[in-house]
C-alpha cells in the first residue's frame, strides 16, 4: 500500500558480469508490461493471508504470548494502583490516623511498595517475554522466506529480482520487528491503561467516569482522520525513499561508468531533486503528526477541565469525597497520556502491514519445480561407462508470460556424448539447457535422465547427477577453496587442489596473498571474471557429474583457458555427457555432435565435420567464426 | 586515509572510539542552519512541559480553595484555568513540532545530500572495499535514526531535564522534606544509566553488524541461487542461515534482557520512593502540618514526573542508536575523496607539452600500480609498464588472465593513480590535467556493461553531453545495437533498474555505443565484444574499426578476432609489457603469445619465459 518502487538496490543488472537475469541472451526482452504483478512488486495474496501468516508466526508461541499478556495486565494492574492507594491514604488512613490507628498507614506503605515493586518485576517480566516473542517470530520468519526463496525456481527469481528478495527478508522484516517490538507494546499498553483507567473511574465515580468513556468518541473520530491522512503521507513518504535508495544504489554500483563519464555533477542535480521530493513528504508526514498531537491534546485536556470542573462541584455538594476526586484527578490525567504513543503505533502498524502483504505474496508462490512426493533413484552406472542417457520426450516449453520458446521437440542424447549446441541470440539453447538441470520443468512432455523422469528424482540424486556451469560465475564469500568445494563439500584440500590444476586455475590461486585460504572479499573482489569462471569450473570438476552442461562457460576465459577447460572434458570429464552450448566455435572442436537451433527448433544434427562440409546455417557460422580467428595457430 | 585498516566486511575497530556526545557534536555543521526554529522549539517543549506541572497547582488551588469554601464561582474559574492551561499545553505541543517539521527534514535531507555528493567523489578503491549495501544503510536508516533524534530524543533530554529539575524544585518549596525523600533515588538512577548506556550500545552495535552479515548470506544465496541450485546446496546455505539467524536473535534477547533491567530499576526507585514520600505525607496531613490539597498537588507533580524520570532509560538508548549511526555515517564522511589538485607539469620527463611526433598519443612511462589494500610486501600488480600508443593508432591489450590489463585501463582515465611513473596523453601528465577534463578526454567501455535507469539515448548520450539524434543513432549503428528499433518505446525506452532488462549482450552493446558517441579522442575498450556472438561480433567489430580509425585507442583482447580490431599488440605479462607489435610478428616471435592467442601446446610456464 505504501510503494510501487522497490525499497531496496536492485541487484539484478549491471553487476558483477551476472548478467540480467538469465544471463544470456535467450530471455531477450521482459515483457514490462505495468500490469505484471512482478513488476509492480504486488504479487497477489490470498484474501487474509496477512493475517493469517501473522497468527502463524505468532501461534507456536501461545504460551509466551499469554505470559506477554498477563505480565502486561499485572504491570498495569501495579502502575494503575497508585491513585487507589493515595484515595484511600486521604480518605481513610489520615482519618484512622487522627484516632491513632497505624494499621490503614501500614496497609498504604506495603501496598504502595508492593505495587511499586510490582511493577518493576512485571515490566522486566514483559519486556523479557515479549522479546522472546517477538524474536521467535522474526526467526521464524527470515527463515520462511531464505527457504522459500531458496525454494522456489530460477524462473521466479529471474522475474523477482534479488533486489526484491533481499528487501524481503530485510526492510520488510524490519518493519515488522518495530510492530511486534515498540508497536504492539504501544498498543496493549494504551488499550490495556485506558480500559483499567476508563473502568477505575467508573467504579470510583460514574459520571465522572461517563465523560471519560465518552471523550473517546471525539478521539475515536480523530484517529481515523489521522490514519487516512498519514496512509496517503506516509505512502507519498515511502515513494519517495523508494525513488532515492534506487538512485543511489544505482549510483554506488556503477560507481566507475559513473566517474569516468563525469556524471557526479549530473547525478548531484538528480538525487537533489529526488531527496527535494522527499523532504517535502517526509516533512508534510511529521506535519500531520503534529495536526494529530495538537488535536488529541486538545481533546484530552478539555476533557480533563469537564471532569474537574463536575467533580468539583459534586465535591463542594457533598455528593462526592474528596479523595475520590482526587483520585480521579490523578487518573484522568494519565487516560491521555499514551494517546500521542497510539499514533506512532499506527505507523507501524501501516507500514508493517504493508510489508507483510509484499512478504506473504512471496511466500504465496508455489515452487514451480517441485520436489517429487516419492523419488526414484537412478539405475546403478555401468561401470566404466560415467556418462548417462538424457531424452527430450515430446518436450515443449514456454515461460509463464506467454510464448511458446520450445514447440515440441524429441531429441536423445546417449551416455557419453559431447554435444555442442549453437544458435544466434534467443534460438532457445540456454532453455534446453535449464530444461536438462531442471532449472525449468517442460510444459508439455518429460526430460528423461537414464529412463527416469527428472521430476521424479529427489533433488540431491539429480544434482549429484547433473551439473550446470554458466556464464555467472558467482563467488561466495569465503575463501577460494570453499568456493570450489561447492562442487562437493566432503571433499579433501588434495581433491580440491587437483581439480583446480586439471583446469589450470592452479597457478593463479597459489599465486594469491594466502593461496587457496585467500578471502575472496565481497562478491570475487579483484579476481578477475576469467579467474572466476576457472574456480566455477573447478566446482564442476570436483562434483564430477555424470551430466555436464556449460551454458556459456567460457565466455570470459582466454584461448589458453578454454583449452584448458576442453582438455579436463577430455581427461577428466572424459565418458561423461556433456551439453556444451557456447557462442565460440572453438568449442564445437571437441564436440561428438552439434545441434544447430533456430527459432526454438535444432535445424541441424550431426557430427561437426559433416555439418562444415554441408552449405547449411552451421557451415556459414563456421565460416564467419574462422575467419574471425585468421592467424591463429 | 581512513579506513584503511577496514577488515572484511566494513567493520571498524571497535577500541578507541569517541564519546557518543563528542560523536553526535559532529552534527552541529548540519544543525547550524535550522538552530534557530530547533531552539524555539526545545524552549516550547520546555514551556509545555511545564505547564503540564502547573496543573497540580491549579488543582491544589481548586481543592483547598473553591471546594473546600464551597464556592462553585470559584470552581468555575479553576476549570476555566484547567482549560486555558490544556489548550496551551496542546497548541504548544502542536507548534513545537510545526517549528521543526520541515527543518529537521531538511536536516536529513542536507546529510543525504552531502553523503551522497562525497559517495560520488570517493577514489574507486574505498567502494571496491565497501559493499554497496553497507553506504545504502547509511544514506537511508542511519540518516532517519539521527533525524528522529534531533527531534526526539535530543529535545526530550533537555525539556525532561529541564521538567525534572522544574518539579522537584516545585516539590521541594512545596514541602522540602517530601521532596527530599523523592529526590532520594537519583544518585543511583544516574549510576546505573550510565553503566546501562555503555553496555546498550556495545550490544546493539554488535546486533546492528550481525544483521548486515545476516543481509549478506541472503544476499549471496539470491545472487548465487544458480550454483546453489545447481549442485543442489540449499542445505548448507541454509545452515549458515540459521546459525546466523540464531546469534542474531541471542544478541537481540541480550539487548532486550538490558533493555527490561533498566526499564525496572526505573520504574522500581522512583516508585519506592513515591510509596514512602505518600506514608510520610499522610502522617503529616493527620498531623494537620499539611493540607491535603497540597498532598494532592504533590502527588499530582511527583506522578507527572514519572514520566519524564521513566523516559530518560530509552531516550539514553536512542541518543546511542543516534551516536552510532552518526558514527556510521562519519566513517564515510572522513573518506578522503579523490584529490581535485592538478600536479604541476612535472619536469621528469623532459618533453613537455609540446607534443612532438614522439610526445603524442597515449603514453605509459615507467608506470607502476599496486593496489591500495594490497598487502605489504607483495608484488606490485603492474611494475615499470612502458608502453607508447601512437595518435591514431588502435592498440590491443593482450595477456594471461589476472595479468592486470583491467587494471592498466582503469589508470587512464584516473579511477585509480598510479604508484609511480607517469601517463601521458598528447604529451600531457595526466597527474596535471583536472580530472573532469581528463576523463571528457578519455571514453570508456567496461568490462561489465552498467546501464543506468533511464532511456536508451540517455544512457547512450552519457558518453558526450549535447549528441544530436544523429549521433547517438550513428552510436547506435556502430555498437549494432539494432535491437532497439525493436523495444517498446525506441531510443525512449526506459532501461537499467527501473526498466526493461536487456540481456549481456544488448547491455554490452548500448555501453560501446555509449562509449563512442562523442567521437572521443582517446578510446579504452576493456574486451567490448565478450559477450556477443559471432555473427554480432563481426558486424560490430566491421563497424568500430571506422570509428578506431580516428582515435587513439587501448582495447583489452582476448582473442584473435577483437586483435583484429588493431594496428599493433602489446603483451602485458607479469606486470610489464613484454611485447610490442602487429598480431602477425608477435605470433612468430613470442610464445607467450602464440600460447595466448592459439592455445598451441607451449606450458604456461616456458611461454612465459618465451
Amino acid at each position: 500500500m505504501t510503494t510501487t518502487a522497490d525499497t531496496q538496490p536492485g541487484r539484478g543488472d549491471g553487476r558483477s558480469g551476472a548478467g540480467g537475469p538469465g544471463g544470456t541472451e535467450t530471455e531477450t526482452v521482459r515483457q514490462h508490461a505495468s500490469g505484471d504483478p512482478f513488476d509492480r512488486d504486488d504479487l497477489p495474496t490470498a484474501k487474509g493471508a496477512t493475517s493469517t501468516l501473522l497468527r502463524s508466526l505468532l501461534a507456536p508461541h501461545r504460551r509466551e504470548l499469554a505470559l506477554t499478556v498477563l505480565a502486561l495486565l499485572l504491570q498495569q494492574a501495579a502502575v494503575q494502583s497508585g491513585p487507589l492507594i493515595v484515595a484511600y491514604a486521604i480518605d481513610s488512613a489520615v482519618p484512622a490516623l487522627r484516632t491513632h490507628t497505624y494499621g490503614p498507614l501500614v496497609a498504604v506503605g506495603i501496598a504502595f511498595l508492593l505495587a511499586a515493586c510490582g511493577s518493576a518485576a512485571f515490566q522486566y517480566a514483559y519486556v523479557h517475554y515479549s522479546a522472546r516473542v517477538s524474536q521467535n517470530a522474526l526467526l521464524d520468519l527470515r527463515g520462511r522466506i531464505f527457504r522459500h526463496a531458496q525454494a522456489l525456481s530460477v524462473d521466479f527469481h529471474d522475474r523477482y529480482t534479488s533486489g526484491r528478495v533481499i528487501s524481503r527478508s530485510t526492510t520488510d522484516v524490519e518493519s515488522l520487528r518495530e510492530l511486534l517490538g515498540e508497536g504492539l507494546q504501544e498498543l496493549v499498553t494504551v488499550v490495556l491503561a485506558s480500559v483499567y483507567i476508563t473502568a477505575t473511574l467508573l467504579w470510583l465515580d460514574l459520571e465522572i467516569g461517563s465523560v471519560a468513556a465518552l471523550s473517546a468518541v471525539p478521539l475515536y473520530v480523530l484517529i481515523r482522520s489521522y490514519r487516512r491522512r498519514a496512509a496517503r503521507a506516509y505512502g507519498e513518504r515511502s515513494t519517495a525513499i523508494a525513488a532515492v535508495v534506487v538512485k543511489f544504489a544505482e549510483t554506488l554500483n556503477g560507481i566507475r561508468p559513473v566517474r569516468a563519464f563525469r556524471r557526479e555533477r549530473v547525478n548531484d542535480a538528480a538525487f537533489a531533486a529526488l531527496n527535494h521530493r522527499h523532504e517535502r513528504a517526509n516533512g508534510s508526514a511529521l506535519l500531520e503528526m503534529a495536526r494529530y498531537v495538537v488535536g488529541s491534546r486538545l481533546i484530552a485536556n478539555t476533557a480533563v477541565a469537564g471532569m474537574v470542573l463536575w467533580g468539583a462541584y459534586r465535591v463542594a455538594d457533598g455528593t462526592l469525597a474528596l479523595g475520590v476526586l482526587a483520585a480521579a484527578v490523578l487518573f484522568v490525567r494519565r487516560l491521555y497520556d499514551p494517546i500521542d504513543r497510539l499514533a506512532m503505533f499506527l505507523n507501524a502498524y501501516g507500514s508493517a502491514a504493508a510489508s507483510l502483504k509484499k512478504i506473504a505474496g512471496l511466500l504465496g508462490q508455489v515452487p514451480s519445480v517441485p520436489e517429487p512426493a516419492a523419488p526414484r533413484p537412478l539405475p546403478r552406472a555401468e561401470a566404466g561407462r560415467p556418462g548417462r542417457a538424457v531424452q527430450f520426450a515430446d518436450v515443449a516449453f514456454g515461460y509463464r508470460t506467454g510464448g511458446e520458446v520450445l514447440p515440441r521437440f524429441d531429441l536423445t542424447l546417449p551416455a557419453g556424448q559431447t554435444v555442442a549446441v549453437v544458435g544466434t541470440t534467443g534460438a532457445g539453447k540456454s532453455t534446453l539447457a535449464k530444461l536438462l538441470a531442471r532449472f525449468y520443468d517442460p510444459t508439455h512432455g518429460r526430460v528423461l535422465l537414464d529412463g527416469v523422469d527428472l521430476r521424479d528424482l529427489a533433488t540431491a540424486e539429480l544434482r549429484r547427477a547433473v551439473v550446470m556451469v554458466t556464464q555467472e560465475a558467482f563467488l561466495f564469500s569465503g575463501t577460494v577453496a570453499e568456493n570450489i568445494a561447492i562442487g562437493r563439500p566432503d571433499a579433501t584440500r588434495a581433491e580440491i587442489e587437483r581439480a583446480a590444476k586439471a583446469i589450470g586455475a592452479h597457478d593463479f590461486i597459489a599465486a594469491l596473498p594466502d593461496g587457496y585460504d585467500t578471502d575472496v572479499r565481497k562478491r570475487g573482489g579483484r579476481i578477475s571474471a576469467g579467474q572466476r569462471q576457472l574456480v566455477a569450473f573447478a566446482r564442476a570438476l570436483l562434483a564430477d557429474p555424470a551430466v555436464l552442461i556449460l551454458d556459456e562457460a567460457t565466455s570470459s576465459l582466454d584461448i589458453p583457458g578454454e583449452r584448458a577447460v576442453q582438455r579436463a572434458m577430455d581427461t577428466v570429464l572424459r565418458g561423461r555427457t556433456a551439453v556444451v552450448i557456447a557462442h565460440r566455435l572453438s568449442t564445437v572442436e571437441i564436440a561428438d555432435r552439434v545441434l544447430v537451433m533456430e527459432h526454438g527448433r535444432v535445424v541441424e544434427d550431426g557430427p561437426p565435420g559433416r555439418l562444415v562440409a554441408g552449405t547449411g546455417t552451421f557451415a556459414r557460422l563456421h565460416k564467419a567464426w574462422r575467419e574471425s580467428v585468421v592467424g591463429s595457430g | 586515509m581512513a579506513d584503511r585498516n577496514l577488515g572484511v566486511m566494513d567493520r571498524p575497530s571497535t577500541p578507541a572510539q569517541p564519546s557518543a556526545t563528542r560523536t553526535l557534536l559532529r552534527l552541529w555543521p548540519y544543525v547550524r542552519p535550522v538552530r534557530v526554529r530547533w531552539t524555539a522549539a526545545a524552549v516550547t517543549a520546555v514551556v509545555a512541559s511545564c505547564l503540564g506541572l502547573v496543573f497540580p497547582l491549579v488543582l491544589k488551588w481548586i481543592v483547598d480553595g473553591p471546594v473546600a469554601d464551597r464556592n462553585p464561582k470559584g470552581v468555575w474559574l479553576g476549570a476555566l484555568a484547567l482549560l486555558g492551561l490544556g489548550v496551551a499545553e496542546a497548541l504548544l505541543f502542536g507548534f513545537r513540532r510545526w517549528l521543526v517539521a520541515r527543518p529537521l527534514a531538511s536536516v536529513e535531507a542536507a546529510l543525504r545530500a552531502d553523503l551522497y555528493r562525497h559517495l560520488q567523489r570517493l577514489p574507486v578503491a574505498f567502494h571496491d572495499r565497501w559493499p554497496s549495501g553497507q553506504l545504502l544503510s547509511r544514506g537511508t536508516t542511519d540518516l532517519m535514526v539521527v533525524r528522529m533524534f534531533l527531534a526526539f530524543p535530543l529535545t526530550f533530554l533537555i525539556v525532561n531535564g529541564v521538567t525534572i529539575v522544574v518539579g522537584l524544585i516545585l516539590l521541594l518549596s512545596q514541602d522540602w522534606g517530601l521532596g527530599l525523600v523523592l529526590l532520594a533515588p537519583a544518585v543511583p538512577l544516574i549510576a546505573v544509566c550510565y553503566r546501562f548506556e555503555d553496555a546498550y550500545a556495545r550490544v546493539s552495535r554488535r546486533a546492528q553488524d550481525q544483521v548486515g552479515d545476516l543481509t549478506t548470506v541472503v544476499e549471496e544465496s539470491v545472487l548465487g541461487i544458480r550454483i546453489i541450485k545447481g549442485f543442489g546446496r540449499h542445505r548448507s546455505q541454509a545452515r549458515a542461515f540459521r546459525e546466523l539467524s540464531h546469534t542474531l536473535r541471542g544478541t537481540e534477547l541480550t539487548k532486550a534482557r538490558l533493555l527490561a533491567g533498566i526499564l525496572a530499576v526505573i520504574t522500581l526507585l522512583p516508585e519506592a520512593a513515591l510509596g514512602a514520600a505518600l506514608v510520610v505525607g499522610t502522617v503529616r496531613v493527620a498531623d494537620g502540618a499539611l493540607s491535603a490539597g497540597t498532598l494532592i498537588a504533590f502527588l499530582s507533580t511527583a506522578l507527572a514526573l514519572r514520566w519524564p524520570i521513566e523516559s530518560i532509560g530509552f531516550l539514553l538508548a536512542m541518543s546511542q542508536e543516534a551516536a552510532t549511526a552518526t558514527r556510521r555515517y562519519f566513517e564515510v564522511m572522513d573518506a578522503e575523496p579523490e584529490s581535485t589538485e592538478v600536479a604541476r607539469a612535472s619536469a621528469v620527463g623532459g618533453e613537455g607539452p609540446g607534443a612532438g611526433a614522439g610526445g603524442g598519443g597515449l603514453r605509459f612511462e615507467g608506470v607502476e600500480f599496486r593496489y591500495p589494500d594490497a598487502p605489504a610486501g607483495s608484488a606490485p600488480t603492474l611494475h615499470r609498464v612502458d608502453l607508447h600508443v601512437r595518435p591514431g593508432e588502435t592498440m590491443a591489450l593482450v595477456g594471461a588472465t589476472g595479468s592486470g590489463k583491467t587494471t592498466l585501463t582503469a589508470l587512464v582515465p584516473r579511477l585509480y593513480d598510479v604508484t609511480a611513473g607517469r601517463i601521458t596523453l598528447d604529451g600531457r601528465d595526466i597527474m596535471t590535467m583536472p580530472r573532469d577534463e581528463l576523463r571528457a578526454l578519455v571514453s570508456m567501455a567496461f568490462e561489465e556493461p552498467t546501464l543506468f535507469s533511464a532511456s536508451v539515448a540517455e544512457n547512450v548520450l552519457m558518453g558526450a553531453e549535447g549528441a544530436t539524434p544523429e549521433q547517438v543513432a550513428r552510436a547506435l549503428d556502430v555498437a549494432r545495437a539494432d535491437f532497439v528499433d525493436g523495444l517498446p518505446d525506441g531510443v525512449g525506452t526506459q532501461v537499467g533498474e527501473q526498466g526493461l532488462s536487456l540481456s549481456g549482450g544488448q547491455r554490452q552493446r548500448l555501453a560501446l555505443a555509449r562509449s563512442v558517441v562523442g567521437e572521443p579522442r582517446f578510446l579504452v575498450l576493456d574486451d567490448p565484444l565478450s559477450a556477443l556472438d559471432v555473427h554480432t561480433e563481426a558486424a560490430v567489430e566491421a563497424a568500430l574499426r571506422r570509428v578506431l580509425a580516428d582515435s587513439t585507442a587501448l582495447v583489452v583482447a582476448h582473442r584473435p578476432s577483437t586483435v583484429q580490431l588493431a594496428d599493433r599488440v602489446a603483451l602485458l605479462s607479469e606486470g610489464r609489457i613484454a611485447a610490442v607489435g602487429t598480431h602477425q610478428e608477435l605470433l612468430r616471435t613470442n610464445a607467450e603469445y602464440r600460447y595466448l592467442m592459439s592455445g598451441g601446446t607451449a606450458a604456461p610456464g616456458e611461454a612465459a619465459r618465451g
